[in-house]
């Protein structure tokens, strides 16, 4: 073992823990606002994740995750307003939205992934027509209202203050999951998928099974955003679901980095925080990430993770230099 | 009311298919998707409304403007997005123009406004009648241009020295390069004549549609979905896409639902994707 490993270890594990305490502090501290922010950084930190899996990793474009996490919601909504757990009610939701997702990878194995942008973006607006029309079921424009909070073995979750550690939870373990996910089998054969399709299929991975589950796994990340998403607002409605919601997860994840395993995270308290900071209307914000989103793709397709990454190495000596050959020097 | 739900259907085909058209022609010429195409109608919409309504410039020039504008465009898009992007997979190519899309759409509400604009018809509108069925003369004169417009493009690319270079392009970028054709150039055209063709369907749909900053979402979606179901590399398979999304959504708003008018061509889309996916007209592609 290098002398300098074991050091990294000890210090790893010392910011584990004190981010633990701080997350575990925060919502004691912070202010109504920041912890309004960071519940909602939190529940699109989890459809962040969500569409790196498909994206980021598998290389399928989806602009449908505003419709996973509207079926998520909505099933999660119309299930705790009729008595039904939240902690029941948040799975089924997830694997009703798992379940389109797994339907909506099959026209993925017969197109070009081109094609696929439209065929998702053609679902949300069906799911959002749907959501509009069928309103002896979901309330039609109006939506549903209050939609209750969870119980933890006998405390409630009401207050926002409380609510943030089901969110807080929840995103720790799809967090967990992620990880181990990307370090699988799993991971390597979306990866295999992303860079060279025929080149994976020879080497025996199906791309039927492969992309299908891409799809399946985002949209269920998504589902389970969604579920949160209804009892933080306690109120959904169409709107919250609608095409530019899933742009705004499509900038997420390539802004943050697509196929980084932190770019969720960067890609979400960017586009969450960023609007509120500059306190401008959405359409401005919009136009302005339309254009981060254009310059990113041109200058830094890799995204802000491995940008972040080589600046924390040249200036901090930050990070493993696993990229760099042996006494070797950064050539960027 | 048959007759006047087909003169209905083929009115809105028509602009599906002439925005159909531009996504062939743009894929044809330089393997190239412009997903910001519903938004580069939208553009010279109030483009129109600009020159015409509020600078009060007389129509010939105000379409004029528009056509230019809507050209510069196509020249901009590809110049300083499309060109950097084009040795890059296609996936950094449909998140570019959709971020283009987003763009122009918030662009237009922040520096204009987000509720419809109005304009007034150049045409007569006092309508016509053909037996039961009435119809605007616009809409007459809609689908005349556009039918002119698509044989003409069509004639370009086949019996011009320029078509048949953007026939090269499509068919292999680095033969056609050692044959001696400038391929930079030629995706340059394809995007301008694409601009061209945007800019006059925006001039015959802003007295019909409400010229607002969403028109484009829909416009885009179906032209995509037409081009799509009649095959995205022939001319043909988009003119059959367009004017058949066009027929059935109406037919599907008139019996059906109207509150799903937007979902039928989703639905075909998603059929033909699944039975034939490189669509009715179209051939496969390696």
């Amino acid at each position: 073992m290098e002398p300098g490993k074991s050091n990294r270890r000890v210090l790893g594990y010392a910011a584990l823990i004190s981010g633990l305490i701080a997350v575990a502090l925060f919502p004691r501290v912070a202010g109504d606002y920041p912890l309004y922010l960071a519940n909602l950084t939190g529940v699109y930190l989890i459809a962040a994740i969500g569409l790196n899996i498909t994206l980021g990793y598998a290389g399928q474009v989806s602009l449908a995750h505003a419709a996973f996490m509207a079926i998520g919601a909505y099933t999660t909504a119309l299930l705790t307003l009729k008595g039904v757990s939240f902690w029941v009610a948040m799975p089924a939701g997830a694997l009703l939205a798992g379940g389109f997702g797994f339907l909506l990878g099959f026209p993925a194995l017969k197109v070009r992934h081109h094609y696929l942008a439209m065929v998702t973006i053609g679902f949300n607006v069906l799911v959002y027509l749907v959501l509009r029309n069928e309103s002896a079921i979901t309330g039609g424009m109006t939506g549903l209202r209050n939609i209750p909070r969870p119980n933890v073995l006998g405390v409630s979750l009401g207050a926002d203050r409380d609510y943030f550690y089901a969110i807080a939870g929840t995103a720790a373990l799809f967090a967990v999951l992620y990880r181990f996910l990307v370090r699988s089998k799993w991971g390597r054969a979306f990866q295999a998928m992303r860079e060279n399709e025929l080149r994976a299929e020879v080497v025996g991975v199906s791309l039927r099974t492969y992309k299908t589950m891409a799809f399946a796994i985002g949209a269920a990340y998504a589902g389970a955003s969604g579920a949160l998403l209804a009892c933080l607002l306690r109120y959904i409605d169409p709107s919250s679901f609608e095409l530019d919601r899933s742009f705004q997860f499509l900038i997420m994840v390539v802004v943050g980095g697509p196929g980084w395993f932190a770019g969720p995270l960067v890609g979400a308290g960017i586009v969450t925080l960023l609007p509120e900071l500059l306190r401008a209307t959405q359409a401005v914000y919009l136009m302005l990430f339309a254009v981060l989103l254009i310059l990113m793709l041109i200058f830094s397709p890799a995204g802000l993770v491995p940008a972040l990454e080589k600046l924390g190495r040249a200036w901090l000596g930050w990070g493993r230099p696993r990229l760099l050959p042996r006494g070797g020097t950064d050539q960027a | 009311m048959i007759p006047q739900l087909i003169a209905g259907g083929l009115l809105s085909g028509a602009i599906y298919a002439l925005a159909a058209m531009g996504f062939v022609l743009l894929w044809q010429a330089s393997r190239t998707i412009n997903f910001a195409q519903g938004e580069f109608i939208m553009l010279p919409a109030f483009g129109v409304v600009l020159f015409q309504e509020v600078l009060k410039l007389p129509f010939p020039i105000a379409v004029m403007f528009t056509l230019v504008g809507s050209m510069a465009m196509g020249l901009i898009v590809k110049q300083f997005i499309i060109q950097p992007l084009l040795r890059r997979d296609i996936l950094a190519i449909v998140i570019a123009t959709l971020g283009i899309a987003l763009f122009a759409r918030n662009f237009i509400i922040v520096f204009w406004t987000a509720d419809p604009v109005f304009y007034t018809s150049i045409f007569s509108t006092k309508p016509l009648r053909f037996g039961d069925v009435v119809v605007s003369p616009e809409d007459l004169w809609v689908v005349g241009l556009v039918s002119g417009l698509i044989l003409l493009v069509n004639l370009l690319i086949r019996h011009t020295k320029m078509g048949w270079a953007m026939q090269a392009v499509s068919q292999n970028r680095e033969v056609a390069r050692v044959v001696g054709i400038n391929v930079s150039r030629t995706i340059t055209q394809v995007y301008l004549l694409n601009g061209l063709m945007m800019g006059i369907a925006a001039v015959l749909i802003a007295p019909i549609y409400f010229v607002q900053y969403n028109l484009g979402i829909s416009l885009g979606l179906k032209a995509f979905y037409s081009a799509v179901i009649g095959g995205f590399n022939q001319v043909k398979g988009a003119l059959f896409g367009g004017f058949l999304v066009g027929l059935l959504e109406t037919f599907g708003a008139a019996y059906i639902s109207t509150a799903y008018r937007d979902a039928f061509a989703l639905v075909v889309l998603i059929g033909v994707l699944l039975l034939k996916p490189e669509g009715i007209f179209g051939t496969r592609e390696e």
